[in-house]
């Protein structure tokens, strides 16, 4: 089925009738409303809104980049691009065993490490709950940070991945993206990485124009055609 | 005491009695704040500059089921024509609590609990409805700040200049007039956010009065809207 868009701003009626709001939209009566700035997507019987501006909300399950801003001999604080304040339980690192008499939490992670998390738990009533206990998490040792708008991230990762995996395979840079807006990107090849943080920026900055993915392949030298994925919004 | 109204019905600035002044507003222009406006009505120039959702300091004021909204209104020292103490007067107090009340049922704070929403509002240059200016910058800075929003609130004033009911109140007709009501509304929920009434109106130029400050937040309406269409969908935004 046929997916219509529009532009919309805070307070815009997007349409009227029995339809299911989803993010970003409010009911008021039988009238779906918008707010945000951003485009609304109407889908079978849902609406949203995609929003161009505003903070990262934590949700369950999101892949997160923290950055390490404290501690206490239980648990770490970690800086999440967001208005609420990560917490990793010592446990989470240490096993079940864990002491706090015995076990030293900086000897971890100490102030500035970056690590990448999974959001655990999150609700109105408290923090969000981060955790490492998966594959491809924890510390991050080497790479480089950058920081872009979290509601592009979904651009940078483009249609199935598409986009992300375009420029890793022509940089051969490894890119972690986290839901919160911060990216880290490690490369073996100074050159790679330079191109790959490129890339990266350039999708942040261009991510409302159609044709993206063919203008960050010709930035990066690769060749047109299969696997182009055009959002022409 | 000068003349507020020619017998062509013509006011002192030579506008006529249902114009606005001029309003040019800008979306976006500070770099480190998170949603910015700049707006200039008349002679009105107005920063406005939101941050946040953030952690709430001190930590006592945070409300753990909702968030909450800060806002201050600060005139500068240059604003008007002579010196005004940079301190927080009587006056910006009061302005800064009746933005505050008029922007917050707008906003949907429910959204974010344990936090706040800071509005910072900076009057560069003052001419008369300096607060029904920076309620419409103040609620463009939050919708560019991304901060979930049931409406847009949009601001005008109206009052009554020799003996008749006229849109958008500037400074001299507010200094010698006969009466200035600001209102702010939000446009398509069709509710009034502020209402404040300085002079003595009676119930019929009271009807009156309102539905013209009506007539003209709905005019600002359409700027604010044109000029956040603008900032984010370039002109191929409608």
């Amino acid at each position: 089925m046929e997916v219509k868009r529009r532009y919309v701003i805070p307070g815009d009626v997007i349409i009227t009738g029995p339809f299911r709001p989803e993010q970003n939209v409010y009911q008021d009566g039988d009238k779906i409303v918008s707010t945000s700035v951003g485009i609304s997507e109407i889908y079978e019987n849902t609406v949203r809104v995609i929003p161009l501006c505003g903070i990262y909300m934590p949700k369950t399950n999101d892949l997160v980049i923290g950055k390490v801003i404290g501690h206490s001999s239980l648990s770490w604080e970690f800086d999440i691009n967001s208005c609420f304040v990560g917490f990793l339980p010592a446990q989470d690192v240490f096993g079940r065993d864990y002491s706090p008499t015995k076990d030293e939490l900086k000897e971890r992670l100490d102030v500035g490490d970056l690590v990448a998390a999974r959001v655990a738990n999150f609700d109105r009533s408290r923090d969000p709950l981060l955790t490492v206990q998966d594959r491809d998490l924890g510390k991050i040792e080497s790479g480089e940070l950058i920081e872009i708008a979290p509601s592009k991230v979904p651009r940078l990762i483009g249609k199935r991945g598409s986009m992300i995996q375009t420029i890793e395979m022509a940089t051969k840079a490894m890119i972690t993206i986290g839901q919160n807006g911060w990216v880290v990107v490690s490369s073996d090849d100074p050159v790679g990485l330079l191109k790959a943080i490129e890339a990266v920026k350039m999708v942040d900055a261009q991510a409302h124009l159609p044709n993206l993915t063919e203008r960050v392949k010709s930035m990066l030298g690769v060749e047109l055609g299969e696997n182009n994925d055009t959002i022409n919004e | 005491m000068t003349q507020l109204m020619n017998e062509n019905g013509i006011r002192c600035d030579g506008r006529k009695v249902d114009q606005l002044r001029n309003v040019s507003i800008k979306v976006g222009i500070l770099k480190n704040a998170d949603g910015s406006a700049y707006i200039e009505f008349g002679q009105n120039k107005i920063l406005a500059g939101v941050f946040g959702p953030r952690d709430v300091h001190p930590k006592h004021m945070a409300n753990q089921d909702r968030g909450i909204l800060r806002c201050r209104y600060h005139m500068s020292p240059f604003s008007v024509t002579e010196r005004k103490n940079p301190a927080p007067s009587r006056r910006e107090i009061e302005i800064s609590k009746v933005i505050k009340e008029a922007l917050q049922p707008a906003v949907l704070l429910k959204d974010f609990p344990r936090t706040v929403i800071d509005v910072f509002i900076e009057v560069l240059q003052a001419d008369g409805g300096s607060r029904c200016a920076a309620l419409d910058a103040a609620s463009i800075a939050l919708a560019d700040a991304g901060i979930p929003m049931r409406d847009l609130v949009s601001a005008c004033a109206a009052g009554k200049v020799a003996d008749q009911i006229v849109l958008d109140v500037n400074n001299e007709e507010d200094q010698e007039g006969q009466a200035d009501m600001p209102i702010a509304i939000m446009p398509n929920l069709g509710k009034v956010t502020l209402m404040q009434l300085d002079g003595i109106l009676t119930p019929a130029e009271y009807k009156t009065c309102l539905q013209t400050a009506i007539g003209g937040c709905k005019q600002i309406y359409e700027i604010q809207r044109k000029a956040l269409m603008e900032k984010y969908f370039g002109n191929g935004g409608q």
